[in-house]
């Protein structure tokens, strides 16, 4: 099968990340990685190909053109090759712009199938697969835990708030893979060694026929308009229990009226 | 400005989360309306009147029977087409977020999730969220209309402000890839009591727990305080208690008026996930533990002792 597998380079997490207020976006600067969530959605694709009489996998990104670097880690778990959307006028997409771009790119490609990782790392964004699929008019099930394709059909399980659904569609169609599905595997020396050589196309918005005021800041239709730190959740009181703790719980749950 | 409220139900009832967000769109903007949409749903237009809905859109036909995004997708976009809606708001869940992602690309609309506020500035929508793991807040906005919104659970707790109500059925027009993807099995958890984002009160366990037995010291608490237990990532991982108790980053994010954290280390991944509980007090033997620095009340004691004691004393206050 043809895979496509949508991935993102994030800054590193940790307590180092910020948001720069001059341009009030994400600051990339610093170190960066593929998005952890990614890497079980390029596994689950590496693995159907293996499992079912092979294929391709490509990864489809967008970002600086330095995101390369992160891509090829994919490339080193065996991803066939990777295409990168990099334009400085895509710079600050938002959710519309971004899934229009994205759609451009996977509709050349015509995939069997289209995988995306369960959340964005840095933004915390759960909502991409939809528009993209949307967009590419594809059946979408999002969370997917466990999968089967047969006959031309994909099989999900996937968690909701409820329990668990189990979901049939025809392919081609869009999936967005939980954490809870895989195990990534780590790229062998040999993968790491090769993945340099393996092709790794960049594209424009022109390339894609994507005109510069549908991307960037220009196509989105959100804006930041302030940062601010959180409130304080105020003093913590302590106390050391010495058997009677239960009891000033207690009181103090009665004080708030939260008994 | 009109408003439109996407409320989510499941079985009889609508979802305490949407009506939160129905009765915070009421309070701001007097024209908001909500959709229900599913099969056999007439019935719950009532509901959303009590919570504040001027008009009450039902799309209520079998095709539109399970709880699957992209039917709802074309339903919501051809009511926003034909009245012009302001704005689209939802309550946060697995349902809400995919038909708020495709409706996004559909209307071509902004969306802004993980909203915690919302207010009117300059008769525009405007809202708060947190962002980076909750240590910075943002206040979003949107450049055009439609403008659509995805609401934190917890964040509104619905209030009654009675709204006119005014059915109107909506015709189904379905898009042709909508329909493919199909719900053959739907298995749901055998769930006692109120679900972790329904709850007012949260008993959490984590690791410090010790073992999957010991939860049931938690489930006597929850009990008596009439609340629900959660979990963290680290204990869903050990098998000791269900995926969907799990609360932080890849679980669910919850915002209770209590939050009682036992044996709960305080990794980041569970703050985010709790942090904008009301009130949070927590219990572990560890007088480091991280989850100190973000609770109102600390504890340093053995949940074991202090669990069971603080149960029989609520259970002895209700009588």
């Amino acid at each position: 099968m043809k895979i496509a597998v949508c991935v993102k380079e994030v800054p590193d997490p940790g307590p180092l990340r910020r948001i720069d207020p001059a341009t009030r976006r994400i600051d990339r600067s610093g170190d960066r990685s593929l998005n952890t969530y990614d890497l079980n959605a390029i596994e689950e694709a590496l693995r159907l190909n293996e499992a079912g009489g092979g294929g391709e996998v490509i990864l489809v990104s967008m970002g600086p053109e330095r995101a390369l670097e992160s891509l090829r880690k994919g490339l080193a778990m065996g991803a066939a090759r990777a295409v990168l959307i990099s334009d400085e006028a895509a710079a600050g997409s938002d959710l519309v712009a971004t899934s229009l771009v994205l759609a451009e790119a996977i509709k050349r490609e015509s995939p069997d199938l289209v995988l995306f990782g369960q959340q964005a790392g840095d933004s915390d964004g759960a909502v991409l697969w939809a528009a993209v699929a949307d967009r590419l008019q594809l059946p979408v099930v999002s969370q997917v835990s466990e999968l089967s394709i047969d006959g031309g059909k994909v099989t999900a399980k996937r968690q909701t708030e409820f329990g668990y659904d189990t979901i049939e569609a025809p392919l081609p169609a869009v999936l967005a893979v939980s954490d809870a599905l895989n195990e990534p595997r780590y790229p062998s020396l040999k993968g790491i060694m090769g993945a340099k050589k393996k092709p790794q196309d960049v594209l424009s918005l022109s390339d894609l026929g994507v005109s510069a005021d549908r991307a960037g800041e220009a196509g989105s239709r959100t804006a930041v308009s302030a940062l601010s730190p959180p409130p304080s959740r105020g003093d913590t009181q302590k106390i050391e229990d010495d058997g009677s703790a239960a009891q000033k719980v207690l009181e103090y749950l009665i004080e708030r009226k939260l008994v | 400005m009109s408003t439109l409220v996407f409320l989510e139900h499941h079985g009889s009832g609508i979802q305490k989360a949407s009506l939160g967000v129905l009765s915070k769109a009421a309070s701001l903007d007097a024209d908001t309306s909500a959709v229900i949409i599913g099969s056999g749903v007439s019935g719950l237009a009532a509901d959303a009147a009590r919570y504040g809905a001027a008009r009450v859109f039902i799309a209520d036909d079998a095709s539109l029977e399970a709880p699957l995004p992209q039917t709802r997708v074309d339903v919501i976009a051809d009511l926003v087409k034909a009245n012009g809606f302001a704005n689209v708001l939802f309550g946060a869940s697995v349902l809400a977020s995919d038909i708020a992602g495709a409706l996004s690309a559909r209307l071509e609309a902004g969306l802004n999730w993980d909203l915690t506020g919302l207010a009117v500035e300059g008769g525009a929508l405007v809202g708060q969220r947190s962002a980076l793991g909750d240590t910075v807040l943002v206040d979003v906005a949107w450049t055009a209309e439609p403008r659509l919104g995805l609401v934190r659970s917890g964040s509104f707790e619905p209030t009654e402000i009675s709204g006119a109500g005014a059915v109107e059925p909506v015709g189904v027009a379905l898009q042709e890839f909508s329909g493919k993807a199909k719900m053959v099995e739907r298995a749901h958890a055998e769930q006692t009591g109120p679900s972790i984002e329904e709850a007012d009160t949260l008993v959490a366990g984590g690791r410090g727990v010790g073992s999957p037995e010991a939860f049931s010291e938690l489930e006597a608490l929850a009990s008596a305080l009439g609340g629900a237990v959660a979990s963290t990532r680290a204990v869903v991982d050990s098998g000791w208690y269900p995926y969907q108790t799990q609360v932080g980053q890849t679980g669910k994010t919850v915002a209770p008026k209590l939050y009682i954290a036992c044996g709960i280390s305080g990794a980041i991944q569970h703050k985010v996930g709790m942090q904008s509980s009301q009130v949070i007090v927590s219990i572990n033997k560890d007088p480091n533990a991280a989850i100190f620095d973000f609770s109102d009340l600390a504890v340093v004691g053995d949940l074991h002792e202090v669990v069971p004691k603080l149960t029989a004393l609520v259970a002895e206050r209700k009588g």
